[in-house]
């Protein structure tokens, strides 16, 4: 514990996320080795990788929904414990935005947002749907705050569900492939809300396949190999100068694709 | 001997009602404690409980009805417990249904896609917030028409209740024929009552069944087929 406050301590709260020496075993399997990362507030990481090589499963550890067994995490100061207690307010900190949305399919898209904030937060039903209505309104659907998520097409309930996470005020936003389970037409309605969000300086960590995205807003990308980061560094040196085979073999698929 | 007469039918239908109080009482009692068995299988904070859970709920429900019937009227007379015919039935009866409920929701709530509970904890929602607000309320609808299925076989169940001498329907129609010895025409009615309880039962579980897969509100979720086999 008291090596996770120094961390905290040294850097200040300029540290959103800092990730130590994380491993992960599933039985014999190991899904992460000694994975290390540091995300600076305002900052946005792009993690891609070949399917299996853990960049779901190390998102999945920021907030406390997968656990590890060896290594550190600090989320905005706060450490996550192996034995979860407190994860509460490291999730109140980080909202996260999944590959098949998630939204509860029994509440309205206006329930949805106010579902957390209400409970978590105790703040009023009506300060609660106040806010709700400005994120839906930034995320653009505010006319369909009535309606339920099985009304909505793929892209809208991504949308939803990034206003859902927004209500709660995070500081950091989790995606976890975020447009692989939208129809190709409706990727870039999500994406361009994503772009607006890492304009107005949010602190983002995408697992993603959107080279583009990378491109546009990543200030890093780390790539990810067989539980491994085995590339890290800034769009231009991923794109261009670089000599990690496999990030050329991954980049090479990709753009086949 | 008497001639069968309409007064029979009547008696037998006059019987009928405490079949349904039975019904009522097994499915009311059976559900709270149903309840509480599918919680304590699907909660994350004790393996104890969910073990001891389980072997209850195995133990009722590898054992005959009639079994426990027999336990909780003859049974417990032994040890100085001498219970009615009523109570006993009923204790048996809520015992039985409350195992078999806590067996259907508990896969119910298993089949609520686990990206629920996913999104409820990325919310910071607690587990009971979550089982409360996310969780229970989908697993209800999923719920609803195997409930309503296993209904039927609660109604059939408390004909077994007539062995220690609890006068519902099977018992009514044994004295009957007894003394109309007309025994084809007496069962024939008294199978009539029951499909006339059960019937629009399965009606309406069939109904709820084809609404919700029509609706689809729950997303991916799939019933195990295991469950239908249970309710069916």
């Amino acid at each position: 514990m008291g090596l996770n406050t120094t961390i905290a301590d040294n850097k200040g709260w300029n540290l959103a996320v800092s990730i130590k020496d994380v491993n992960k075993w599933y039985g014999t399997h190991q899904a992460l080795k000694d994975v290390s990362l540091d995300v600076e507030s305002g900052r946005r990481v792009v993690v891609c990788g070949p399917s299996g090589s853990g960049k779901s499963t190390l998102i999945r550890c920021i907030n406390g929904l997968e656990e590890f067994q060896k290594g550190d995490i600090v989320v905005d100061g706060v450490p996550l414990r192996p034995d979860m207690r407190g994860v509460e307010r490291i999730r109140e900190n980080a909202g996260m935005v999944f590959q098949q949305f998630n939204l509860f399919p029994h509440l309205t898209v206006l329930e949805n947002c106010t579902l957390a904030p209400v409970l978590v937060k105790k703040v009023s039903k009506i300060a609660a749907r106040e806010t709700a209505m400005k994120f839906l309104e930034k995320v653009r659907i505010p006319e369909q705050a009535n309606k339920f998520p099985s009304q909505l097409s793929g892209g809208q309930q991504q949308r939803v569900a990034i206003a859902r996470a927004l209500c709660l005020m995070p500081k950091i936003m989790l995606f976890d492939e975020p447009t692989s389970a939208l129809d190709p037409e409706m990727v870039n309605e999500v994406l361009d809300t994503m772009i607006e969000l890492a304009g107005e300086g949010m602190t983002m960590v995408c697992v993603t396949h959107e080279m583009g995205f990378a491109r546009k807003v990543a200030d890093s990308i780390i790539f990810m190999d067989a539980g491994a980061i085995a590339f890290s560094g800034t769009p231009d040196e991923f794109f261009n100068g670089n000599d990690n085979a496999r990030v050329k073999d991954f980049i090479g698929k990709i753009n086949h694709a | 001997m008497h001639q069968f007469s309409y007064t029979h039918v009547i008696y037998l239908i006059e019987a009928a009602r405490w079949t349904v109080a039975l019904s009522m009482i097994a499915f009311a009692g059976g559900s709270v404690l149903g309840f509480f068995f599918a919680i304590a299988r699907v909660q994350p904070a004790s393996n104890f409980v969910r073990r001891v859970t389980l072997v209850i709920m195995r133990l009722f429900q590898a054992t005959p009805l009639l079994m426990q019937l027999f336990i909780f009227y003859f049974g417990l007379s032994i040890v100085g417990l001498e219970l009615s015919a009523w109570t006993s039935a009923s204790i048996a009866l809520i015992v039985y249904t409350g195992t078999f409920l806590g067996e259907i929701w508990q896969g119910c709530i298993n089949a609520v896609p686990q990206g629920q509970n996913d999104a409820g904890k990325a919310l910071a929602l607690r587990y009971p917030q979550r089982m409360s607000r996310i969780i229970l309320p989908q697993a209800s609808r999923i719920a609803l028409a195997p409930t309503v299925g296993f209904l039927v076989q609660v109604i059939k169940s408390t004909s077994l209740a007539s062995i220690v001498g609890f006068a519902e329907l099977i018992r009514a129609s044994q004295m009957v024929n007894n003394v109309t010895l007309r025994p084809l025409l007496v069962y024939s009615i008294v199978m009539l009552i029951y499909f006339a309880l059960c019937w629009p039962l399965s009606l309406w579980s069939r109904h709820l069944e084809r609404r919700m897969s029509a609706k689809g509100r729950t997303g991916s979720a799939i019933i195990d087929p295991k469950l239908q086999v249970v309710a069916a």
